[in-house]
């Protein structure tokens, strides 16, 4: 049976980066995924405040969506989905008493517990398919290409959904490894790239967005590599702002970890969509041979 | 008793309702647009089509002893008995103003205009309330993802009522959005009808002049006559191919 | 700054509300100073969460109220994954937002957000904005 596909909205517009090389990428890999025919916004963030609850049904309404399906698994792309998923399935099968208040709210939905697993295509490679049959598979490995991971925050934190441990992960640095990257370590690999506060205090997030790129460029790492499409508008899109604000700032090329995986796998450039990001992308790749030519 | 006959006038059942907070005996088979009418209501606004397609009479109400609330539109929906009920037939709406012609068709102009979309907490207040059934929180969500086409479909059966908004934590006004979306659709995402163009290409080279000024020119007496005696029927049982022998105005 | 604690200073409903939303024992904090040390936003701040947590202990409303700590917080839950005491700070932060945002006031106005500004944005970014701060 195939795993059910969960999205997210980002991933349809400007995130399409991400889902397109992704669904490229496990079609070579022979991971059979189904986009849920029927999913709303998951809520990006997770309530945080005890007696608000409203704001968990959109998660538990997607993970309704999967269950009456009866599939057992969802798998997501965007970090911010899955932490936001994996949180709320967590809640709907350890709090008894706020499962009920959700269930009698939704009166209109069947009841859920639980039962679904949240995952995201990293773990998923993980635990399931596993580095080494995903090296075999590679064709275009990223040899001699210095890339930085880049975790943020929802893949690590909090503990209860953490892919990996909150301070010291090895995940995408195990990914990227297999991938055949030259694997730059970096002390700000965990930090915030600001999050929603591109909204409300955008100076803020271009500081820190700024530490987190020259962080990333003192250790010699000539990319960056990333799972959430917000991290990769304060760091790619919004890079241009941290060019021109900071002297010396160097350009530091952003892909999202699925874009790295579908060219190491051999899939066509045209289908990472490397359009969406910034423009020196796909010209690093090409430089290093990975592939042949910057797609037009 | 009579032996003729004639129908005698059955006296409809009076049942109890209330009309914000006022209790009204009625019939119990009228509508609750006739029901108000018959309390001595006078409609100058609230009533449009009486047909359940114009939007201008959603009516919400409660029964008693259930914490549910209904709504309904007070042209299609029968009287209840104990019914308590308040017609809104306006709710207010933020409602963007916009250039339509200026407009690409993107889902981010969408965004743009609405941005209080994005406060949407999928609670599903909206489509439960609404009195066509409309799946108004799939619509939203389809929009959050830039599925113009999709919330334009979903949305297709709303008729600008408003409970909707009336209902929503996000404050979101869902039915303006949507119509912003259908239109969208309709302009510049639906495929142009090609054969439309070529049509009015035949029109404006003057392929009907003939016949048109044909029949303008004609009086009463022989309209009819090409009407009644000269026009070829299409047979009930025509296959798809059929045309008919006279196909000069074709 | 010498600030006077007395009862007529201590806003306990303010203190009860914050353990009430957040559903965290603020008393267990012991000042260490870990999260304002691992806050990405720390040079932001008019308030580092250490201080905040100390002025929450006595119930200093006013104080906590006129800094933008919560409003700068970016929920990365740094401080809450370093806590020696495991308090979750993140959510201390959210109920300090949620005491305002629940009186129906706006941290920022979605309505005055320029319309290309928007055009930029990823969804997500709207969302996560707009569920921390609009009320």
């Amino acid at each position: 049976m195939s795993i059910a596909y969960y999205p997210g909205c980002t991933l349809k517009t400007k995130g399409k980066n991400l889902e397109k090389s992704a669904l490229a990428a496990m079609e070579v890999l022979g991971i059979d995924v189904e986009e849920l025919p029927r999913w709303n916004c998951c809520g990006a963030v997770y309530s945080l405040a005890d007696d608000d609850l409203i704001h968990v049904v959109a998660p538990v309404r997607d993970l309704v969506r999967v269950a009456e399906r009866g599939q057992d698994t969802v798998i997501t792309l965007c970090s911010m989905c899955y932490n936001t998923l994996a949180r709320a399935n967590d809640l709907m099968k350890n709090d008894e008493e706020k499962r009920k208040t959700i269930n009698d709210f939704m009166d209109e939905e069947p009841d859920y517990s639980g039962e679904v697993r949240v995952v995201h295509l990293l773990d998923y490679l993980r635990d399931e398919y596993g580095w080494d049959k995903l090296k075999e598979k590679l064709k275009s490995p990223l040899n001699g290409m210095k890339v930085a991971p880049y975790y943020g925050c929802t893949l690590l934190r909090p503990k209860e959904v953490a892919l990996d441990h909150p301070d010291r992960p090895v995940l995408m640095h195990e990914f990227l490894e297999t991938l055949g990257a030259d694997v730059v370590d970096f002390p700000n690999a965990m930090e915030c790239c600001g999050s929603y506060q591109v909204l409300g205090n955008p100076d803020a997030a271009v500081e820190v967005s700024h530490e987190i790129l020259s962080g990333a460029a003192e250790k010699g790492a000539e990319a960056l590599a990333l799972t959430c499409p917000l991290c990769d508008f304060n760091l790619g899109k919004r890079q241009d702002i941290i060019l021109e604000k900071y002297e010396g700032a160097s350009e530091v090329p952003i892909y999202y970890f699925t874009q790295l995986l579908a060219v190491a796998l051999g899939v066509a450039p045209e289908e990472c969509h490397f359009e969406l990001n910034r423009d020196s992308a796909a010209q690093l790749l090409k430089d290093k041979n990975i592939i042949s030519a910057v797609p037009a | 008793m009579s032996t003729t006959t004639e129908q005698t006038a059955v006296e409809a059942k009076m049942i109890p309702i209330y009309v914000m907070g006022k209790k009204y005996e009625v019939p119990e088979t009228l509508t609750i647009m006739k029901a108000l009418e018959y309390a001595g209501y006078k409609y100058i606004r609230g009533c449009g089509c009486r047909g359940g397609v114009c939007g201008a009479c959603s009516t919400v109400y409660r029964k008693p002893g259930d914490y549910k609330i209904y709504t309904g539109l007070a042209c299609q929906t029968v009287v209840e008995p104990e019914m308590y009920l308040t017609q809104l037939p306006f709710y207010p709406a933020n409602r963007a103003t916009y250039d339509f012609h200026a407009l690409e068709g993107n889902p981010e102009e969408i965004f743009g205009l609405y941005p209080e979309l994005f406060r949407c907490v999928a609670c599903n207040a909206c489509s439960k309330v609404c009195p066509m059934d409309v799946e108004v929180m799939d619509y939203i969500a389809a929009l959050k993802r830039g599925d113009i086409a999709a919330a334009a479909q979903i949305s297709f059966d709303c008729i600008q009522c408003g409970l909707c908004a009336s209902r929503c934590m996000g404050e979101l006004p869902q039915y303006h959005i949507g119509q912003l979306a259908r239109r969208i659709n309709g302009a510049y995402l639906t495929p142009r009808a090609e054969h439309l163009a070529t049509m009015v290409a035949n029109i404006e080279a003057g392929r009907y002049t003939e016949c048109l000024n044909k029949l303008k020119s004609a009086d009463e007496d022989e309209l009819k006559r090409l009407y009644t005696e000269e026009r070829e029927l299409e047979p009930a049982q025509a296959g798809e191919d059929w045309t008919p022998k006279e196909n000069v105005c074709l | 700054m010498i600030r006077k604690i007395s009862p007529r200073t201590i806003n306990d409903d303010f203190r009860r509300k914050v353990k009430e939303i957040s559903g965290q024992d603020i008393q267990q904090c012991f000042q260490c100073g870990t999260c304002s040390a691992s806050c990405p936003m720390g040079r932001m701040l008019d308030l580092l969460p250490r201080k905040l947590m100390s002025l929450l202990q006595f119930g200093q409303s006013d104080a906590i109220a006129a800094a933008n700590t919560a409003w700068v917080c970016a929920s990365c839950h740094t401080c809450m994954v370093r806590c020696p005491r495991g308090i979750d700070i993140t959510k201390v932060m959210e109920a300090i937002r949620q005491l305002t945002l629940r009186q129906n006031i706006n941290r920022i106005n979605p309505s005055e957000i320029p319309a290309e500004e928007v055009n930029d944005m990823p969804q997500i970014a709207m969302v996560s904005g707009f569920r921390k701060l609009t009320s």
